[in-house]
């Protein structure tokens, strides 16, 4: 056997992506695992082992806004699973109907808010829900529901809500691009197979049309995942780094970002903010497993 | 053809959610824009009626020009935007070449290696970030972003794009090597342009997040000489927040270059989307 030739140009193709991704994310991404395990004590860094970890979970001052950031994370991620991606299901289904007019009108129309950046949105829909411009009580008022207004960005009971409706609002278009173009996919002569059985209309969708795209579904869901579990720029955009009111709109984004950067008078650490990039990594990684080995693996995928 | 697929009522019935859906989707964009031209009384008074001769009023763009800094921000937000893309595809590119052209040891695992990155969002590693950037002086200026970017957006633009290149005939490429050509020749001369199509995919994909980001700009280059046009607004947006006209014309200043490109680049988007490119 005779030593095999370098091939140069391999390496000059793969070099400058590798380095890169491996300077500016892979290594910080450890780095940033192994600063959560240091503390600095007397202007030094020392190393302090998960001594991190159990401030951040049983300290009382650290454990309630980190359980509490959680909590509220978890409750952002259930009403986009439960308001926006049904939605956008359903709005795929509209549109994906063969002899429907205009469809690439109302499909580009309901994908405006998704290029729209946070700032925007979150600026928009306070001025949009706030009682002293009076848009939305007076529009309430219009169809006889006045007595439903609160200033709901305000209310700590709905502020989530709220921010997290106004989120759906902005990206319903990305479940619903994804679902479309899955449903696109699904040939004719299956549908028509279906209509001589005599399925046609919802039972087509329900029986036919959303069992294939479940892996589409499937997709959304841990995009959707991932996407709210590192979520901060709405947040931070309508309600300030502080997520008013009192940390009832505080997600894990907007808690690192407090903790590591400061804000106003608390100075910033960056080894706590470690801690809470390594457990919202943890949390990520969770998801991202149960999606790959439970969810994707045992759902079935027919050969259309 | 079957009559329950064609049933008027429930034609109707489809364009009215689809109408209503839509209503709701420009509502807000809409209200910001007309009221962006009125002044400050009729804002208040009659929100949903488009401006008038009475009510017409620039005041909030001047205000916005004499106090804030859009050219440059745009110009910031329009440099770290067009460079990151330009390294994503360019880098991307050639590192989707390597492998699915070539057999080597490490190949698989080089693929998996950069496929991580699709799912882990580069946030998580934020505090390293900024203290690498700090240290090696690159804080508070574009190039950070640019790099930040670029290392985001290379691991779905690799994968995307060797789905492609796998495509590309092997007939051409050998074609290439008999007439004597260089592997960099026939990179850059037979596969790019027949690719091109996924690049443009790429690119929109790309081009929104970075366009849109306040998390790294904020925390990498808050200077007032390397704000982005999205920090830019929002900072501005909250140190004039009593006065609407300011507001709601900036609000409408940061839209205005997206909803135009957008109106540009709407087809290659939805096509890119649609074409099951991140299946």
């Amino acid at each position: 056997m005779t030593k095999a030739r370098i091939r140069w140009h391999i390496l000059v193709f793969l070099a400058p992506a590798v380095i890169i991704y491996t300077a500016v994310m892979i290594f910080p991404l450890f780095n940033t695992l192994r600063l959560a395990l240091y503390a600095k004590i007397d202007q030094e860094r020392v190393f302090v082992g998960l001594e991190n970890f159990r401030t951040l979970f049983f300290d009382p001052i650290w454990s309630e806004q980190f359980w509490n950031a959680l909590g509220n994370n978890f409750w952002f991620f259930l009403i986009h699973m439960l308001v926006q991606n049904p939605i956008g299901i359903a709005l795929a289904a509209l549109l994906s109907h063969p002899r429907l007019r205009f469809a690439a009108l109302y499909r580009s129309a309901i994908f405006i808010p998704t290029i729209l950046s946070f700032v925007i949105v979150g600026f928009a829909w306070k001025l949009i829900l706030s009682p002293i411009w009076g848009i939305a009580p007076s529009m309430l008022d219009a169809v006889g529901l006045k007595s439903l207004y609160a200033p709901w960005l305000g209310k700590e009971e709905y502020a989530l809500t709220t921010l997290a409706l106004v989120s759906v609002w902005q990206f319903v278009g990305i479940p619903m691009m994804l679902i479309y173009a899955a449903l696109l996919t699904i040939p004719e002569e299956i549908l028509e197979a279906g209509e001589v059985d005599g399925i046609t209309g919802m039972a087509a969708f329900w029986k036919i049309k959303l069992p294939l795209i479940l892996p589409s579904i499937g997709i959304i869901s841990i995009l959707t995942f991932v996407g709210n579990f590192n979520a901060f720029d709405l947040i931070y955009a309508a309600q300030g780094a502080l997520a008013g009111p009192d940390f009832s709109t505080d997600i894990l984004g907007t808690f690192m970002y407090r903790t590591f950067f400061g804000f106003q008078l608390q100075l910033g650490d960056p080894h706590m903010g470690s801690a809470i990039a390594g457990a919202m990594f943890a949390i990520i990684l969770v998801g991202v497993c149960i999606y790959l080995f439970g969810i994707q693996t045992r759902m079935r995928r027919y050969q259309l | 053809m079957n009559k329950a697929r064609s049933n008027p009522f429930n034609t109707v019935a489809m364009h009215g959610a689809l109408i209503l859906y839509t209503l709701i989707a420009l509502f807000p964009v809409f209200v910001i824009l007309i009221n962006s031209f009125k002044e400050r009384r009729s804002i208040f008074r009659e929100p949903l009626a488009l401006p008038d001769a009475d009510s017409f009023s620039t005041i909030g763009y001047e205000t916005v020009m004499q106090q804030g800094d859009f050219f440059l921000y745009f110009q910031n937000s329009m440099i770290v935007t067009v460079a990151s893309l330009f390294f994503v595809l360019l880098f991307g590119a050639m590192a989707a070449y390597a492998l699915s052209e070539y057999r080597f040891r490490g190949n698989m695992i080089m693929g998996l290696y950069l496929a991580l990155g699709i799912m882990i969002p580069i946030r998580i590693g934020t505090v390293a970030i900024l203290e690498m950037m700090v240290a090696t002086g690159l804080v508070n200026s574009l190039w950070a972003l640019i790099l930040v970017y670029t290392a985001q957006g290379l691991p779905l633009a690799v994968f995307i794009l060797s789905e492609f290149m796998r495509q590309v005939s092997d007939d051409l490429k050998n074609a290439g090597r008999i007439d004597g050509l260089s592997e960099y020749t026939i990179f850059f001369r037979l596969v790019l342009p027949l690719v091109r199509p996924a690049m443009a995919t790429v690119a929109v994909f790309n081009m929104i997040p970075i366009w849109n980001d306040l998390w790294f700009p904020l925390i990498l280059a808050p200077a007032e000489e390397t704000k982005t046009l999205t920090l830019g607004s929002q900072v501005f947006i909250g140190q004039f927040v009593t006065d609407w006209n300011a507001v709601l014309s900036a609000l409408s200043m940061a839209i205005l270059p997206v909803l135009v490109l957008y109106v540009i680049f709407s087809r290659q988007l939805i096509r890119g989307i649609t074409s099951g490119a991140v299946k």
